[in-house]
């Protein structure tokens, strides 16, 4: 019998190159006659350029050119490529790699110095002298639809880039018979990627050779290779994009970014290979962020707390330019219903152009703003009634029973959001026991009587993972009996070395450490779309434990004949293929991979395709919706406005765990990252659009003095939807974080009537709440 | 991010280090660098010249001279927390150190690189106020010494000709049955302070006899409570006495910027200057 | 004309002799001047903690101090605290056992920090670990797995003692 590794905690294969210093990532790697790049960008929000004179900067000594969107030429003088069309985009305005004429955020690219270090050219920036005219700059989402306002672009008479709903059941009906009807408005932020490797492009332009080669920083090289080569008008087949090792990505590395196209013509200008790392403060300015989303929300229920319907708006921040189409609010919206049953929804977006870097997803994307929405209305309806959060949640969740249930909304592709499989209800309890939430009252009680504030607070979500259309892997066995296996995703650290190997050794029957993984490199695999939206356990997973179960079955095939047995006999354990009874009858894996890879003359089996080998696009037939439940307990100081999470429970089903181990760290890590949004991360602009948190002493990440920890249990329904029954788990940290943190804080405050209405929660902020609150009860 | 090309020197001496401070008109001194280097990649200083101190013998170290502690202006803020004359004589030093950056930063980080970057929310500024230490100085003519009260002249701006150096710091000793308290809130551990308070308290025959309480962060220097600190002298060291002293530091003058408001601030250092001072009620030693 | 000197410095325990440009950082000149790219650059402005090694014994910010300013001493890297065999330390073991690491960019400053902590602080708190490593950003992990494998050590160490 094969060993079984689906389920094993196995540690990861990538670690001990990682751990010893031998990452291999693009600032890594280096090549004869490099050159090293800098970009010189806009210092004001919106602007008009009059002039460029780049001939201070030539005349330094080591600058090779200094390129603009002039230089480039009529060939390559429009703009980016739209990744993701959609009718409801009114102004589709994306970038041109170099800034033409107007420069819409601070940040923008605008020209490029080569050089012969990274140091000379920041050298050669401070001597571009370009000529800016001001223009006025529009920033606040909640007034840029005003007469007078500002406008983002000079050349538009609106900033709404385009508006889009989510509509389903009878709303008026809902509201109509409903017992109360109460309303919320907040604001949500969600900061920037801030991966611990900032991006970073190396371009290779060999016209006789290779053709082009960009090693990037990326989440979805296929994306990049399709996006550059049309860009380019050239064929796919002259464009390689490699993503080697990538230190975080986190969503603003999914995309296609102006840097990409500027290196690549760069390279091609220079006939030499262009390097160009982005340093911290050009993450901060040029890496796209996710930022602000207001929300007006009213909820419908009956007296017991059953919601009925949700109705608002919401004001979707977009940024300067719309590279990734209307991804992250659309994201926002699916996920409405969250864990419940809710009949009837109708909520509308306002997509916000402002003069502020281009938005993207960041680490589950809108989900965590539409999960947020729909748990603070439940929050809302919990505490004007005055039944337990816990229990409004119990009488509201799509039960175990209506699954598959159908919510009304729609996926991404137009589908509808179907829930596949899962027990909310149950998965509470689960968390509600971790966290020792029952017996909170008493610690509550306690704490009080020695002067100190405690709160709970608990939020569940789901998640709709697994996006199609598919990844594929490919299994070959070569003739050392080695198992060759490339897919075309791209990790981040998610581990998918282990995890595919692990399915692969499974069903083929190798040892984990006799395959070579390859991956992210489009000159390898033929397709892949890219690690996002939790996507690539459901759709890759699938693919390789296929791949590798019909190279088994070719394999046993072949065997049979050779050792003259029945295929029911053999096993295939440690790349060996045994009878079963007859432990002298073997033949290897290699050995048999030879027989289908003859030399010149010799023939294949008669009935074989050549090579022991198999590709596989199975996936997942729709998408598995994860599911979780989320106690956060802090403490708040009412002094100082701090907020400490002295505890954080998870209970979560992602269907079946590959390597739970993996899991855990997915899980633990989207927490930290959730807690971050909930408590921490800002990326602040001033009125004219200057970005004021530009360092990691003003822009607060999560460091682990403030992080609690994270205690997680798991519950497995396997998805129907692929042949594993997996889900994805790369977001379902995140997504419910925020929710139950400030729940948490707002039960903490309870004697003092604080209601939050904004987050990051920061200390000064609350201590207002907190103040306000005082005031108000000794009146 | 990288710096923009300067000439590097690196004496040997102080008098050398004075001799290319007086030759060298954009120079800047480089002590730890763990504020300098920052900036120097950023390029929000771009020098000529960047004079190194790490070479020169004799202005790094801790000395007990009884009545005070010599303190040479390169000494390492790990070496002053890992100081046994200091961790005796002066506890609250290294339990404020605690909060300065992280260890890794204090490996390099001096004492005379704060003093002189003089972070208005730092730590080692707040100290050096709360005790008044003396300051010494080394230009072309010699020696001078300055108290640490006439040290700011405004926000980050040190009393210190560009031709001279500071070389050491002198901290009194208080005697007697004092306690020490050194508490801060900031976002995270290791974050500047948004507002920190330190206290010291001598109590005799149950009644304070002595105190000085400091606040940074607040202003665009390091301030005393000198009200306070005169209100505090004969009473009782107790819960309603700190309450009172936390009422004048609610009135102190705040500053306010981008994230934080001045009504935050002296929110804070009301709460702070509170628990700074129970907190040295809580550990009088008896004899330090 | 850039400003240059001759620097010697021992990295890992093998002595390099090099001229460089006094601006270049320490960490810029182990990763493009030796080629040693486990030091990783993630903030040049001090806070990320990823590029830290260790100087004379002492945990650094390589970014923070110019290749110059070592010049006669004693750098540790990522690369070196393996043994000459490739036996990996039993931090870097216990980073792998405990999933202390995803992407792997903070690891290197991660390891090192620890490192010089866990000799100087063999028996520490789990408050004493969070805090040791609050000068290193990790983005992937939630900072469980390092903070468990540096636990799983220190008690490991104590029970040798």
């Amino acid at each position: 019998m094969a060993v079984r590794y689906l389920g094993a905690e196995v540690q990861r294969m990538e670690d001990p190159r990682l751990l010893t210093g031998h990452g291999r990532y693009v600032d890594d790697i280096t090549m004869e006659g490099m050159l090293h790049a800098a970009f010189l960008r806009a210092p004001m929000a919106h602007a008009k350029i009059r002039s460029i004179d780049p001939s201070r900067a030539l005349a330094l000594p080591g600058v090779h050119r200094v390129i603009t969107h002039a230089d480039l030429g009529a060939k390559y003088s429009h703009r980016m490529n739209q990744l993701y069309p959609a009718p409801v985009i009114e102004q589709n305005k994306t970038q041109y790699p170099l800034a033409k004429d107007e420069v819409c955020y601070v940040g923008e690219a605008v020209a490029v110095v080569v050089a012969d270090s990274r140091a000379i050219a920041e050298d050669a920036l401070a001597l571009i002298d370009v000529d800016y005219e001001a223009l006025p700059a529009v920033v606040n989402i909640m007034t840029a639809l005003e007469d007078d306002a500002p406008l983002a672009h000079a050349d538009t008479t609106s900033n709404l880039m385009g508006k889009m709903r989510s509509s389903f059941g009878d709303i008026e009906d809902s509201f109509a018979k409903a017992d109360h009807v109460f309303s919320a408005a907040f604001m949500q932020h969600r900061g920037g990627c801030h991966s611990m490797e900032t991006r970073g492009v190396i371009a290779r332009d060999d016209p006789w050779g290779d053709g082009l080669t960009l090693w990037t920083s990326a989440q979805s090289p296929y994306l990049i290779r399709r996006a550059l080569a049309t860009w380019l008008d050239e064929s796919e087949e002259r464009v390689r994009v490699i993503a080697p090792d990538v230190g975080g990505g986190f969503g603003p590395k999914a995309g296609f970014y102006p840097e990409e196209v500027a290196i690549s013509l760069a390279a091609r200008i220079m006939k030499r290979p262009v390097k160009w790392i982005e340093d911290r403060r050009e993450h901060f300015i040029s890496t796209t962020t996710q930022r602000d989303q207001h929300w007006d929300l009213e909820v419908a229920c009956t007296a017991e707390g059953k919601i009925l319907g949700l109705r608002g708006t919401v004001t979707h921040e977009n940024g300067a330019y719309i590279p990734y189409g209307i991804l992250l609010p659309n994201s926002s919206l699916t996920p409405l219903p969250g864990a419940y049953s809710i009949p009837a929804i109708d909520v509308g977006v306002d997509i916000i152009f402002t003069n502020t870097v281009p938005n993207s997803p960041v680490r589950g994307a809108g989900r965590p703003c539409g999960i947020y929405a729909v748990e603070r209305m439940v929050q809302v309806v919990s505490r004007e009634l005055g039944i337990d959060p816990a229990e409004v949640r119990r009488r509201n969740y799509v039960r175990a029973d209506q699954m598959p249930y159908e919510t009304g909304a729609k996926l991404r592709g137009g589908a509808p959001c179907i829930y596949d499989s899962g027990d909310y209800e149950a998965l509470l309890e689960k968390v509600l026991d971790l966290s020792d939430y029952h017996s909170f009252k008493e610690r509550q009680a306690a704490a009080r009587a020695e002067g100190r504030y405690l709160g709970i607070g608990v939020s569940s979500c789901i998640e709709d993972t697994g996006m199609g259309p598919y990844e594929g892997t490919t299994v070959r066995v070569e003739s050392s009996g080695k198992v060759a296996v490339r897919t075309g995703a791209a990790s981040q650290g998610q581990g998918h070395q282990t995890m595919i190997s692990m399915l692969v050794a499974e069903n083929l029957g190798v040892k984990p450490e006799d395959i070579l993984f390859e991956s992210a490199d489009t000159a390898k695999f033929s397709h892949g779309i890219g690690t996002i939206g939790s996507r690539v356990a459901a759709n890759v997973g699938p693919s390789a434990h296929d791949a590798a179960s019909q190279v088994r079955e070719k394999a046993l095939k072949l065997a049979a004949e050779v050792l003259e047995a029945s295929e029911a006999d053999l096993d295939i354990e440690d790349g060996v293929v045994r009878v079963n009874g007859a432990p002298d009858l073997s033949i290897t894996l290699g050995e048999l991979a030879v027989q289908l890879t003859p030399m010149s003359a010799m023939r294949v089996p008669t009935g074989f395709d050549p090579v022991l080998e198999a590709t596989s696009f199975d996936g997942s037939s729709g998408s598995p919706i994860a599911c979780g439940s989320n106690v956060a307990e802090v403490e708040v100081d009412p002094g100082t406005g701090e907020v400490k999470v002295l505890r954080y429970s998870v209970a979560h089903d992602c269907g079946v765990m590959i390597n739970p181990m993996v899991v855990h760290g997915q899980i633990v890590g989207g927490v930290v990252h959730g807690i971050g949004n909930a408590l921490f991360e800002r990326m602040i602009y001033d009125d004219q659009g200057q970005p004021l948190t530009m360092n990691y002493g003003e822009y607060l990440l999560p460091l682990a003095s403030e992080m609690p920890r994270v205690d997680v249990t798991h519950m497995e329904t396997p998805s129907p939807l692929n042949s594993l029954g997996v889900k994805g788990a790369g977001e379902g940290g995140t997504i419910p974080a925020a929710a139950a943190v400030v729940a948490a804080i707002e039960n903490a405050l309870t004697e003092f009537g604080v209601e939050i209405d904004y987050y990051p929660v920061d200390p000064q902020y609350l201590t207002e709440l907190i103040d306000a609150g005082s005031a108000q009860a000794a009146e | 991010m990288k710096p923009a090309p300067f000439t590097y020197h690196d004496p040997t001496t102080a008098d050398e280090a004075v001799a290319l401070l007086a030759t060298h008109e954009d120079a800047k001194i480089l002590a730890g660098g763990q504020s300098l280097m920052p900036m120097l990649n950023m390029r929000f200083v771009v020098p000529d010249d960047v004079i190194d101190l790490n070479r020169i013998d004799g202005i790094a170290g801790i000395r007990d001279a009884g009545e005070s502690i010599e303190i040479g202006a390169m000494t390492r803020q790990r070496d002053l927390m890992r100081d046994d004359v200091i961790a005796t004589k002066a506890p609250i030093i290294p339990a404020a150190l605690h909060w300065v950056g992280h260890f890794q930063t204090r490996n390099r980080g001096t004492i005379g690189g704060s003093l002189c970057h003089l972070d208005p929310a730092a730590e080692l500024p707040c100290l050096m106020a709360l005790y008044d230490a003396e300051l010494t100085v080394q230009g072309p003519d010699g020696a001078r010494k300055i108290p640490f009260a006439e040290w700011p002249l405004a926000y980050m701006i040190p009393s210190i000709g560009p031709d001279e150096l500071l070389t050491g710091v002198s901290v009194p000793h208080w005697g007697g049955n004092t306690g020490h308290g050194f508490v801060e809130f900031s976002r995270r551990h290791g974050d500047f302070a948004i507002v920190a308070a330190a206290a010291l308290l001598t109590v005799d025959a149950g009644k304070i006899t002595r105190a000085a309480i400091s606040i940074g962060g607040a202003d665009v220097r390091p301030i005393r409570l000198t009200e306070a600190e005169t209100a505090l002298v004969g009473a009782t060291p107790d819960a309603g006495t700190f309450k009172a002293a936390a009422e004048i530091a609610r009135g102190i003058e705040a500053m306010s910027d981008a994230y934080v408001s001045s009504a935050y601030r002296q929110r804070l250092a009301a709460t702070l200057v509170e628990r700074a001072l129970a907190a040295a009620a809580s550990n009088l030693n008896g004899s330090a | 004309m850039a400003d240059t000197r001759d620097i010697e410095m021992t990295v890992n325990g093998e002595s390099h002799a090099a001229n460089v440009e006094t601006r270049t950082s320490l960490g810029d000149f182990l990763r493009h001047g030796l080629g040693l790219t486990g030091t990783h650059m993630g903030c040049e402005h001090g806070v990320c903690g990823a590029c830290t090694v260790m100087v004379d014994g002492e945990a650094v910010r390589s970014c923070l101090m110019l290749a110059v300013q070592a010049n006669g001493h004693e750098v540790t890297t990522v690369e070196g605290l393996a043994e000459d065999d490739g036996t990996m330390s039993a931090l870097q073991e216990a980073f792998w056992k405990h999933h202390g690491l995803q992407c792997g960019f903070c690891t290197p400053g991660m390891l090192t920090s620890l490192t010089a902590f866990l000799r100087d602080n063999p028996d520490p708190s789990e408050r004493d670990v969070r805090e040791a490593i609050s000068g290193n950003i990790c983005r992937c992990t939630g900072y469980q797995g390092i903070v468990d494998a540096a636990l799983d050590v220190a008690k490991t160490m104590q029970k040798g003692s």
